[in-house]
Protein backbone atom coordinates (compact mmCIF):
# COMPACT_ATOMS: atom_id res chain seq x y z
CA UNK A 1 0.00 0.00 0.00
CA UNK A 2 2.91 2.44 0.70
CA UNK A 3 3.86 2.62 -2.97
CA UNK A 4 0.24 4.19 -3.93
CA UNK A 5 0.04 7.86 -3.05
CA UNK A 6 -2.65 8.50 0.03
CA UNK A 7 -4.30 11.12 -2.35
CA UNK A 8 -5.25 8.47 -5.28
CA UNK A 9 -6.18 6.18 -2.65
CA UNK A 10 -9.03 9.00 -1.82
CA UNK A 11 -9.26 10.05 -5.52
CA UNK A 12 -10.19 6.55 -6.43
CA UNK A 13 -12.64 5.86 -2.92
CA UNK A 14 -14.52 9.46 -3.30
CA UNK A 15 -15.07 8.87 -7.61
CA UNK A 16 -16.22 4.61 -6.12
CA UNK A 17 -18.92 6.59 -4.23
CA UNK A 18 -20.13 9.26 -5.90
CA UNK A 19 -20.82 6.64 -8.71
CA UNK A 20 -22.64 4.55 -6.63
CA UNK A 21 -24.55 7.47 -5.03
CA UNK A 22 -25.53 9.01 -8.15
CA UNK A 23 -26.84 5.85 -9.29
CA UNK A 24 -28.99 5.47 -6.21
CA UNK A 25 -29.81 8.73 -6.60
CA UNK A 26 -31.17 7.70 -10.39
CA UNK A 27 -33.01 4.34 -9.24
CA UNK A 28 -34.69 5.70 -6.09
CA UNK A 29 -36.26 8.53 -8.19
CA UNK A 30 -37.36 5.61 -10.19
CA UNK A 31 -38.61 3.55 -7.34
CA UNK A 32 -40.61 6.25 -6.04
CA UNK A 33 -42.41 6.94 -9.25
CA UNK A 34 -42.98 3.24 -9.28
CA UNK A 35 -43.89 2.52 -5.85
CA UNK A 36 -46.22 5.36 -5.42
CA UNK A 37 -48.03 4.55 -9.25
CA UNK A 38 -48.19 0.80 -7.49
CA UNK A 39 -49.71 2.67 -3.56
CA UNK A 40 -52.33 4.69 -6.24
CA UNK A 41 -53.34 1.49 -8.63
CA UNK A 42 -51.30 2.24 -11.40
CA UNK A 43 -48.60 1.20 -12.78
CA UNK A 44 -46.18 4.08 -13.03
CA UNK A 45 -43.49 4.56 -15.67
CA UNK A 46 -42.91 1.84 -17.77
CA UNK A 47 -42.61 2.91 -21.31
CA UNK A 48 -38.83 3.27 -21.04
CA UNK A 49 -36.79 0.28 -21.01
CA UNK A 50 -38.15 -2.88 -19.66
CA UNK A 51 -40.21 -2.25 -16.63
CA UNK A 52 -39.27 1.61 -17.27
CA UNK A 53 -35.50 0.66 -16.25
CA UNK A 54 -34.21 3.37 -18.86
CA UNK A 55 -36.38 6.22 -17.30
CA UNK A 56 -33.46 8.05 -15.16
CA UNK A 57 -31.48 7.95 -18.56
CA UNK A 58 -34.36 9.81 -20.31
CA UNK A 59 -35.27 12.01 -17.71
CA UNK A 60 -31.10 13.36 -17.52
CA UNK A 61 -31.21 13.55 -20.94
CA UNK A 62 -34.65 15.74 -20.80
CA UNK A 63 -33.19 18.03 -17.76
CA UNK A 64 -29.78 18.87 -20.05
CA UNK A 65 -31.68 20.19 -23.00
CA UNK A 66 -34.19 21.80 -21.67
CA UNK A 67 -33.88 25.59 -22.16
CA UNK A 68 -31.83 27.15 -18.77
CA UNK A 69 -34.28 30.47 -17.87
CA UNK A 70 -33.08 33.25 -15.78
CA UNK A 71 -36.15 35.80 -14.46
CA UNK A 72 -34.97 39.26 -15.78
CA UNK A 73 -36.13 40.01 -11.90
CA UNK A 74 -33.58 37.65 -10.71
CA UNK A 75 -29.65 38.12 -8.71
CA UNK A 76 -27.66 36.22 -12.16
CA UNK A 77 -24.79 35.93 -9.49
CA UNK A 78 -26.60 34.30 -6.41
CA UNK A 79 -29.53 32.34 -8.96
CA UNK A 80 -26.60 30.61 -10.89
CA UNK A 81 -24.73 29.97 -7.27
CA UNK A 82 -27.46 28.75 -5.24
CA UNK A 83 -27.72 24.95 -7.20
CA UNK A 84 -24.42 24.63 -6.33
CA UNK A 85 -24.59 24.83 -2.96
CA UNK A 86 -27.14 22.82 -2.51
CA UNK A 87 -25.78 19.72 -4.59
CA UNK A 88 -21.94 20.66 -2.86
CA UNK A 89 -22.94 20.33 0.16
CA UNK A 90 -25.53 17.29 -0.31
CA UNK A 91 -22.52 15.41 -2.14
CA UNK A 92 -20.19 16.21 0.81
CA UNK A 93 -21.68 14.36 3.59
CA UNK A 94 -20.76 10.84 2.01
CA UNK A 95 -17.33 11.82 1.92
CA UNK A 96 -17.11 10.73 5.63
CA UNK A 97 -20.16 7.78 5.65
CA UNK A 98 -18.69 4.41 6.46
CA UNK A 99 -20.87 2.18 4.72
CA UNK A 100 -19.10 -1.26 5.92
CA UNK A 101 -16.12 -2.12 7.86
CA UNK A 102 -13.54 -4.87 7.48
CA UNK A 103 -12.89 -7.67 10.27
CA UNK A 104 -10.17 -5.68 11.42
CA UNK A 105 -11.95 -2.16 11.98
CA UNK A 106 -11.14 -0.35 8.96
CA UNK A 107 -14.15 1.87 7.61
CA UNK A 108 -15.50 1.27 4.11
CA UNK A 109 -15.70 4.88 4.07
CA UNK A 110 -13.67 8.06 1.67
CA UNK A 111 -12.40 10.06 5.15
CA UNK A 112 -12.44 8.85 8.86
CA UNK A 113 -12.77 11.92 10.81
CA UNK A 114 -13.36 11.91 14.49
CA UNK A 115 -15.97 14.49 14.66
CA UNK A 116 -17.91 12.73 12.11
CA UNK A 117 -21.51 13.21 12.85
CA UNK A 118 -20.83 17.32 13.87
CA UNK A 119 -19.38 17.77 10.54
CA UNK A 120 -22.59 16.14 8.47
CA UNK A 121 -24.31 18.55 10.42
CA UNK A 122 -21.99 21.55 9.61
CA UNK A 123 -22.99 20.07 5.60
CA UNK A 124 -26.55 20.01 6.06
CA UNK A 125 -26.64 23.08 8.01
CA UNK A 126 -24.92 25.34 4.84
CA UNK A 127 -27.34 23.23 2.48
CA UNK A 128 -30.08 25.45 3.66
CA UNK A 129 -28.53 28.46 2.02
CA UNK A 130 -28.78 26.59 -1.43
CA UNK A 131 -32.27 26.88 -1.15
CA UNK A 132 -33.35 30.17 0.57
CA UNK A 133 -30.53 32.28 -1.72
CA UNK A 134 -32.23 30.63 -4.14
CA UNK A 135 -35.99 31.81 -3.18
CA UNK A 136 -34.38 35.19 -2.81
CA UNK A 137 -32.62 35.60 -5.82
CA UNK A 138 -35.10 34.53 -8.00
CA UNK A 139 -36.90 38.00 -7.61
CA UNK A 140 -40.58 36.59 -7.45
CA UNK A 141 -43.01 36.27 -5.12
CA UNK A 142 -43.37 32.20 -4.94
CA UNK A 143 -39.73 31.52 -4.46
CA UNK A 144 -39.37 33.80 -1.75
CA UNK A 145 -42.46 32.37 0.37
CA UNK A 146 -41.02 28.76 -0.37
CA UNK A 147 -37.31 30.37 1.12
CA UNK A 148 -38.34 31.88 3.86
CA UNK A 149 -40.51 29.08 4.85
CA UNK A 150 -37.70 26.47 4.14
CA UNK A 151 -35.43 28.68 6.51
CA UNK A 152 -37.76 29.00 9.60
CA UNK A 153 -38.08 25.57 9.44
CA UNK A 154 -35.17 24.04 8.63
CA UNK A 155 -34.00 26.14 11.78
CA UNK A 156 -36.89 24.80 14.26
CA UNK A 157 -36.46 21.04 13.22
CA UNK A 158 -32.55 21.08 13.07
CA UNK A 159 -32.40 21.64 16.79
CA UNK A 160 -34.61 18.83 17.52
CA UNK A 161 -32.99 16.86 15.25
CA UNK A 162 -29.60 17.59 16.64
CA UNK A 163 -31.03 17.12 20.26
CA UNK A 164 -32.10 13.14 19.27
CA UNK A 165 -28.86 12.75 18.27
CA UNK A 166 -27.40 13.77 21.28
CA UNK A 167 -28.68 10.79 22.90
CA UNK A 168 -26.86 8.55 20.48
CA UNK A 169 -23.83 9.99 20.80
CA UNK A 170 -24.29 10.12 24.85
CA UNK A 171 -24.45 6.30 24.50
CA UNK A 172 -21.66 5.36 22.45
CA UNK A 173 -19.55 7.90 23.96
CA UNK A 174 -18.19 9.35 20.52
CA UNK A 175 -19.03 11.37 17.58
CA UNK A 176 -16.85 9.16 15.06
CA UNK A 177 -19.44 7.29 13.10
CA UNK A 178 -17.46 4.11 12.78
CA UNK A 179 -17.22 4.33 17.18
CA UNK A 180 -21.29 4.92 17.02
CA UNK A 181 -21.49 1.75 15.12
CA UNK A 182 -19.65 -0.17 16.66
CA UNK A 183 -20.92 0.58 20.05
CA UNK A 184 -24.28 -0.98 18.94
CA UNK A 185 -22.43 -4.37 18.22
CA UNK A 186 -24.99 -6.00 20.80
CA UNK A 187 -27.82 -3.60 20.98
CA UNK A 188 -29.20 -1.37 18.53
CA UNK A 189 -29.28 2.16 19.57
CA UNK A 190 -32.93 2.07 18.31
CA UNK A 191 -34.40 0.04 21.67
CA UNK A 192 -32.88 2.37 24.54
CA UNK A 193 -33.50 5.60 22.04
CA UNK A 194 -36.71 4.49 20.59
CA UNK A 195 -37.80 8.28 21.41
CA UNK A 196 -34.75 10.09 20.05
CA UNK A 197 -35.45 7.59 16.80
CA UNK A 198 -38.88 8.69 16.57
CA UNK A 199 -38.11 12.46 16.65
CA UNK A 200 -35.36 11.66 14.15
CA UNK A 201 -37.50 10.15 12.05
CA UNK A 202 -39.75 12.84 11.54
CA UNK A 203 -37.24 16.00 11.62
CA UNK A 204 -34.99 14.08 8.67
CA UNK A 205 -38.45 14.23 7.09
CA UNK A 206 -39.12 17.92 7.52
CA UNK A 207 -34.77 18.73 7.33
CA UNK A 208 -35.29 17.14 3.55
CA UNK A 209 -38.67 18.61 2.51
CA UNK A 210 -40.73 16.03 1.77
CA UNK A 211 -43.82 15.05 2.45
CA UNK A 212 -45.82 15.97 4.44
CA UNK A 213 -43.26 18.61 5.62
CA UNK A 214 -43.12 19.80 1.80
CA UNK A 215 -44.35 23.25 2.72
CA UNK A 216 -41.36 24.60 0.66
CA UNK A 217 -42.18 23.70 -2.87
CA UNK A 218 -45.91 22.77 -1.71
CA UNK A 219 -47.37 22.95 -5.21
CA UNK A 220 -50.99 23.91 -4.59
CA UNK A 221 -49.78 26.87 -2.77
CA UNK A 222 -46.46 28.11 -4.13
CA UNK A 223 -46.50 26.75 -7.38
CA UNK A 224 -43.17 25.15 -7.01
CA UNK A 225 -41.60 27.06 -3.77
CA UNK A 226 -37.83 27.99 -4.29
CA UNK A 227 -37.72 26.25 -7.70
CA UNK A 228 -40.52 27.88 -9.41
CA UNK A 229 -37.79 30.05 -11.64
CA UNK A 230 -35.62 27.30 -12.14
CA UNK A 231 -35.74 25.11 -15.31
CA UNK A 232 -33.32 22.38 -17.06
CA UNK A 233 -30.04 21.21 -15.75
CA UNK A 234 -30.02 23.95 -12.89
CA UNK A 235 -33.64 22.54 -11.50
CA UNK A 236 -32.23 19.20 -12.03
CA UNK A 237 -29.26 20.13 -9.32
CA UNK A 238 -32.01 20.72 -6.72
CA UNK A 239 -33.47 17.48 -7.18
CA UNK A 240 -30.37 15.81 -7.03
CA UNK A 241 -29.90 17.52 -4.06
CA UNK A 242 -32.90 16.40 -2.72
CA UNK A 243 -32.80 13.38 -2.89
CA UNK A 244 -29.33 12.86 -1.90
CA UNK A 245 -30.23 14.30 1.07
CA UNK A 246 -32.66 12.02 1.67
CA UNK A 247 -30.40 9.05 0.83
CA UNK A 248 -27.85 10.85 3.78
CA UNK A 249 -30.69 10.84 6.38
CA UNK A 250 -31.45 6.92 5.56
CA UNK A 251 -27.94 6.04 6.06
CA UNK A 252 -27.36 8.43 8.89
CA UNK A 253 -30.91 6.46 10.81
CA UNK A 254 -29.12 3.73 9.97
CA UNK A 255 -25.89 4.29 11.25
CA UNK A 256 -26.92 6.01 14.46
CA UNK A 257 -29.97 4.03 15.37
CA UNK A 258 -30.01 0.43 13.27
CA UNK A 259 -26.49 -0.86 14.17
CA UNK A 260 -25.14 0.16 10.40
CA UNK A 261 -23.60 -2.51 8.82
CA UNK A 262 -23.82 -5.11 12.50
CA UNK A 263 -26.26 -7.44 12.16
CA UNK A 264 -29.10 -8.55 13.96
CA UNK A 265 -29.12 -10.15 17.34
CA UNK A 266 -25.33 -9.61 17.92
CA UNK A 267 -24.13 -11.94 14.37
CA UNK A 268 -20.55 -10.85 13.09
CA UNK A 269 -20.95 -9.22 9.64
CA UNK A 270 -18.87 -6.91 8.27
CA UNK A 271 -17.06 -6.57 4.13
CA UNK A 272 -19.62 -7.71 1.78
CA UNK A 273 -21.97 -8.74 3.98
CA UNK A 274 -21.96 -5.33 6.26
CA UNK A 275 -22.24 -3.64 3.24
CA UNK A 276 -25.55 -5.54 2.38
CA UNK A 277 -26.98 -4.98 5.83
CA UNK A 278 -26.37 -1.44 5.55
CA UNK A 279 -28.28 -1.14 2.21
CA UNK A 280 -30.51 -2.97 3.55
CA UNK A 281 -31.39 -0.54 6.14
CA UNK A 282 -31.25 2.12 4.33
CA UNK A 283 -32.94 0.98 1.76
CA UNK A 284 -35.64 0.40 4.16
CA UNK A 285 -35.53 3.92 4.94
CA UNK A 286 -36.07 5.38 1.70
CA UNK A 287 -38.98 3.15 1.12
CA UNK A 288 -40.43 4.62 4.21
CA UNK A 289 -40.14 8.01 3.15
CA UNK A 290 -42.05 7.22 -0.36
CA UNK A 291 -44.82 5.55 1.70
CA UNK A 292 -44.98 8.42 4.12
CA UNK A 293 -45.50 10.38 0.56
CA UNK A 294 -48.00 9.31 -0.57
CA UNK A 295 -50.48 8.31 2.52
CA UNK A 296 -50.21 11.68 4.21
CA UNK A 297 -51.24 14.59 3.18
CA UNK A 298 -49.26 18.30 3.88
CA UNK A 299 -48.90 20.20 6.94
CA UNK A 300 -50.98 23.19 7.89
CA UNK A 301 -47.76 25.82 8.45
CA UNK A 302 -48.36 27.22 11.87
CA UNK A 303 -49.11 23.57 13.02
CA UNK A 304 -45.53 22.53 11.67
CA UNK A 305 -44.38 25.17 13.37
CA UNK A 306 -45.99 25.00 16.57
CA UNK A 307 -44.94 20.82 16.22
CA UNK A 308 -41.88 21.26 16.07
CA UNK A 309 -41.46 23.94 18.98
CA UNK A 310 -43.83 23.05 21.46
CA UNK A 311 -44.04 19.16 20.92
CA UNK A 312 -40.57 17.99 19.50
CA UNK A 313 -38.25 19.99 20.94
CA UNK A 314 -39.30 19.99 24.65
CA UNK A 315 -39.40 15.52 24.03
CA UNK A 316 -35.99 15.38 22.46
CA UNK A 317 -34.62 17.82 25.57
CA UNK A 318 -36.62 15.50 28.03
CA UNK A 319 -34.93 12.34 26.32
CA UNK A 320 -31.53 14.07 26.08
CA UNK A 321 -31.80 14.60 30.31
CA UNK A 322 -33.10 10.97 30.74
CA UNK A 323 -30.33 9.36 29.02
CA UNK A 324 -27.71 11.22 30.03
CA UNK A 325 -28.63 10.80 34.03
CA UNK A 326 -29.01 7.07 33.20
CA UNK A 327 -25.32 6.77 31.50
CA UNK A 328 -24.00 9.11 34.47
CA UNK A 329 -25.59 6.39 36.69
CA UNK A 330 -24.75 3.24 35.10
CA UNK A 331 -21.75 3.93 33.03
CA UNK A 332 -21.40 0.69 30.72
CA UNK A 333 -18.80 1.94 28.75
CA UNK A 334 -15.09 2.96 29.54
CA UNK B 1 1.47 26.59 5.83
CA UNK B 2 0.22 26.87 2.23
CA UNK B 3 -2.81 25.65 3.51
CA UNK B 4 -2.73 28.75 5.87
CA UNK B 5 -1.98 31.47 2.84
CA UNK B 6 -4.25 30.52 0.95
CA UNK B 7 -6.80 30.53 3.89
CA UNK B 8 -5.46 34.34 5.03
CA UNK B 9 -5.84 35.90 1.27
CA UNK B 10 -9.43 34.43 0.74
CA UNK B 11 -10.11 35.29 4.70
CA UNK B 12 -8.99 38.63 3.89
CA UNK B 13 -10.66 38.92 0.52
CA UNK B 14 -14.20 37.93 1.75
CA UNK B 15 -13.98 40.24 4.68
CA UNK B 16 -13.46 43.28 2.12
CA UNK B 17 -16.24 41.72 -0.12
CA UNK B 18 -18.47 41.61 3.09
CA UNK B 19 -17.75 45.49 3.83
CA UNK B 20 -17.98 46.85 0.33
CA UNK B 21 -20.56 44.68 -1.33
CA UNK B 22 -23.47 47.00 -2.04
CA UNK B 23 -26.53 44.31 -1.74
CA UNK B 24 -26.75 42.93 1.69
CA UNK B 25 -27.24 39.53 1.24
CA UNK B 26 -23.87 39.63 -1.03
CA UNK B 27 -22.26 40.40 2.23
CA UNK B 28 -23.77 37.91 3.78
CA UNK B 29 -22.37 35.82 1.12
CA UNK B 30 -19.07 37.19 1.59
CA UNK B 31 -19.27 36.59 5.48
CA UNK B 32 -20.14 32.89 4.97
CA UNK B 33 -17.21 33.04 3.06
CA UNK B 34 -14.97 33.95 5.74
CA UNK B 35 -16.40 32.15 8.13
CA UNK B 36 -15.64 29.02 6.50
CA UNK B 37 -12.21 29.96 6.00
CA UNK B 38 -12.03 30.23 9.83
CA UNK B 39 -13.57 27.31 10.53
CA UNK B 40 -10.33 26.04 8.01
CA UNK B 41 -7.68 27.78 10.19
CA UNK B 42 -9.52 26.12 12.93
CA UNK B 43 -8.86 22.87 11.28
CA UNK B 44 -4.85 24.05 10.73
CA UNK B 45 -4.69 24.56 14.16
CA UNK B 46 -5.78 20.88 14.87
CA UNK B 47 -9.36 22.40 16.94
CA UNK B 48 -11.45 20.04 14.88
CA UNK B 49 -14.44 20.74 17.81
CA UNK B 50 -14.00 24.67 17.36
CA UNK B 51 -13.93 24.39 13.09
CA UNK B 52 -17.49 22.20 12.99
CA UNK B 53 -19.10 24.57 16.00
CA UNK B 54 -18.07 27.43 14.08
CA UNK B 55 -19.80 26.26 10.83
CA UNK B 56 -22.94 24.39 13.04
CA UNK B 57 -23.27 27.96 14.81
CA UNK B 58 -22.26 30.82 13.40
CA UNK B 59 -22.76 30.32 9.29
CA UNK B 60 -25.64 27.54 9.88
CA UNK B 61 -28.01 29.15 12.78
CA UNK B 62 -26.67 33.04 12.78
CA UNK B 63 -26.03 33.74 9.70
CA UNK B 64 -29.05 32.29 8.07
CA UNK B 65 -31.47 34.52 10.25
CA UNK B 66 -29.15 37.07 8.55
CA UNK B 67 -30.46 36.24 4.99
CA UNK B 68 -33.70 35.69 6.28
CA UNK B 69 -34.27 38.67 7.79
CA UNK B 70 -32.56 40.37 4.49
CA UNK B 71 -34.75 38.37 2.62
CA UNK B 72 -38.29 39.51 4.70
CA UNK B 73 -37.29 43.01 5.10
CA UNK B 74 -34.35 45.19 2.91
CA UNK B 75 -34.11 43.28 -0.02
CA UNK B 76 -34.11 46.08 -2.15
CA UNK B 77 -32.46 48.62 0.17
CA UNK B 78 -29.27 49.68 -0.98
CA UNK B 79 -26.70 51.05 2.07
CA UNK B 80 -26.12 54.15 0.24
CA UNK B 81 -30.06 54.75 0.46
CA UNK B 82 -30.09 55.08 3.72
CA UNK B 83 -28.93 58.23 4.85
CA UNK B 84 -25.83 60.51 4.15
CA UNK B 85 -22.28 58.31 3.39
CA UNK B 86 -19.96 59.31 6.38
CA UNK B 87 -16.74 57.20 5.75
CA UNK B 88 -14.17 60.04 4.90
CA UNK B 89 -14.79 61.29 8.20
CA UNK B 90 -13.79 58.42 9.99
CA UNK B 91 -11.61 56.69 7.71
CA UNK B 92 -8.19 58.15 9.63
CA UNK B 93 -9.20 57.65 13.34
CA UNK B 94 -10.32 53.94 11.92
CA UNK B 95 -7.21 53.31 10.14
CA UNK B 96 -4.88 54.63 13.07
CA UNK B 97 -6.90 52.29 15.78
CA UNK B 98 -6.36 49.20 13.60
CA UNK B 99 -2.90 49.94 12.82
CA UNK B 100 -2.30 50.34 16.56
CA UNK B 101 -4.10 46.94 17.28
CA UNK B 102 -2.17 45.33 15.09
CA UNK B 103 1.48 45.82 16.17
CA UNK B 104 0.01 45.04 19.68
CA UNK B 105 -0.49 41.86 18.13
CA UNK B 106 2.57 41.20 16.89
CA UNK B 107 4.30 42.41 19.31
CA UNK B 108 2.26 40.16 21.39
CA UNK B 109 2.98 37.40 19.25
CA UNK B 110 6.99 37.99 18.91
CA UNK B 111 7.10 38.08 22.55
CA UNK B 112 5.36 34.69 23.19
CA UNK B 113 8.29 31.79 23.54
CA UNK B 114 8.65 29.41 20.95
CA UNK B 115 8.10 26.64 23.51
CA UNK B 116 4.52 27.67 24.16
CA UNK B 117 3.62 27.70 20.34
CA UNK B 118 2.52 24.30 19.49
CA UNK B 119 3.37 22.97 16.06
CA UNK B 120 0.28 21.31 14.85
CA UNK B 121 1.11 17.71 13.70
CA UNK B 122 -0.66 15.00 13.12
CA UNK B 123 -4.22 14.07 11.60
CA UNK B 124 -7.63 15.24 12.32
CA UNK B 125 -8.52 11.32 12.97
CA UNK B 126 -6.14 11.20 15.84
CA UNK B 127 -9.07 11.28 18.75
CA UNK B 128 -6.80 12.37 21.68
CA UNK B 129 -5.35 15.47 19.77
CA UNK B 130 -5.46 18.99 20.74
CA UNK B 131 -8.95 20.20 20.40
CA UNK B 132 -10.73 17.00 19.79
CA UNK B 133 -14.58 16.61 21.21
CA UNK B 134 -13.46 15.05 24.32
CA UNK B 135 -10.63 17.33 25.05
CA UNK B 136 -12.82 20.14 24.17
CA UNK B 137 -15.27 19.04 26.28
CA UNK B 138 -13.21 18.18 29.84
CA UNK B 139 -11.63 21.70 29.45
CA UNK B 140 -15.27 22.95 28.86
CA UNK B 141 -16.55 21.74 31.77
CA UNK B 142 -13.78 21.68 34.42
CA UNK B 143 -11.38 24.35 34.04
CA UNK B 144 -13.67 26.46 32.29
CA UNK B 145 -16.66 25.22 34.28
CA UNK B 146 -17.98 28.71 35.89
CA UNK B 147 -17.92 30.99 32.84
CA UNK B 148 -19.46 28.48 30.76
CA UNK B 149 -22.18 28.23 33.32
CA UNK B 150 -22.19 32.20 34.18
CA UNK B 151 -22.42 32.57 29.53
CA UNK B 152 -25.41 30.25 29.55
CA UNK B 153 -27.09 32.64 32.47
CA UNK B 154 -26.45 35.39 30.53
CA UNK B 155 -27.74 33.99 27.14
CA UNK B 156 -31.17 32.50 29.00
CA UNK B 157 -31.09 35.87 30.72
CA UNK B 158 -31.21 37.57 26.94
CA UNK B 159 -33.76 35.17 25.46
CA UNK B 160 -36.12 35.81 28.55
CA UNK B 161 -35.92 39.12 27.80
CA UNK B 162 -36.34 39.35 24.43
CA UNK B 163 -39.50 37.30 24.94
CA UNK B 164 -40.78 39.63 27.25
CA UNK B 165 -39.75 43.04 24.78
CA UNK B 166 -41.35 40.99 21.69
CA UNK B 167 -43.84 38.69 22.64
CA UNK B 168 -47.74 39.54 23.37
CA UNK B 169 -47.94 42.32 26.06
CA UNK B 170 -51.59 40.72 27.50
CA UNK B 171 -49.60 37.27 28.14
CA UNK B 172 -46.64 38.54 29.96
CA UNK B 173 -48.44 40.93 32.88
CA UNK B 174 -52.10 40.24 32.23
CA UNK B 175 -53.28 43.86 31.79
CA UNK B 176 -53.58 46.60 29.05
CA UNK B 177 -55.59 43.86 26.66
CA UNK B 178 -55.23 45.88 23.08
CA UNK B 179 -57.90 44.96 20.31
CA UNK B 180 -57.07 42.03 18.41
CA UNK B 181 -55.82 43.06 14.75
CA UNK B 182 -57.87 40.52 12.75
CA UNK B 183 -54.58 38.40 10.99
CA UNK B 184 -52.93 37.47 14.03
CA UNK B 185 -51.58 34.41 13.99
CA UNK B 186 -52.36 33.80 17.82
CA UNK B 187 -56.09 34.00 16.96
CA UNK B 188 -55.94 31.30 14.20
CA UNK B 189 -54.57 28.67 16.96
CA UNK B 190 -57.31 29.76 19.42
CA UNK B 191 -59.46 29.13 16.68
CA UNK B 192 -58.05 25.60 15.74
CA UNK B 193 -58.64 24.18 19.05
CA UNK B 194 -62.15 25.61 19.58
CA UNK B 195 -63.27 23.57 16.31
Amino acid sequence: MSAVPIWLIVLVKAVIVLFVVITTFAYSMLAERKVMGWMQLRPGPNRVGPWGLLQPAADAVKMMFKEDLTPETADPLIYRLAPFISLITAMGTFAIIPFSANADGTLWSVGNVNAGILLIFCMTSIGVYGISLAGWASGSKFPLLGSVRSTAQMISYELAMSMSVIGVLILAGSTALGDIVNAQYRVWFILPQIVGFVIYIITAVAETNRAPFDLVEAETELVGGFHTEYSGLRFGLFFIAEYLNMITVSCLATLLFLGGWNGPFGLPSFGLLGLLWFVLKAGFFLFFYIWLRSTLPRFRYDRLMAFGWKVLLPVSTLNLILTAVAVALWPTHA
Amino acid sequence: MIAFWILAVLMIASAVFTVSARKPVYSVIGLLANFVCLAGMYLELQAEFLAVIQIVVYSGAILILFVFVIALLSSGVRPFDVGPDRAPRIVIPAAIIAALTLIAITATALRTPAALVRTPVGSTGDANAFGSVADFGVALFTTNLLPFEVTAFILMVAVIGVVLIAGDDDAVTGARRKPRRPGKRESIVKDTVAR
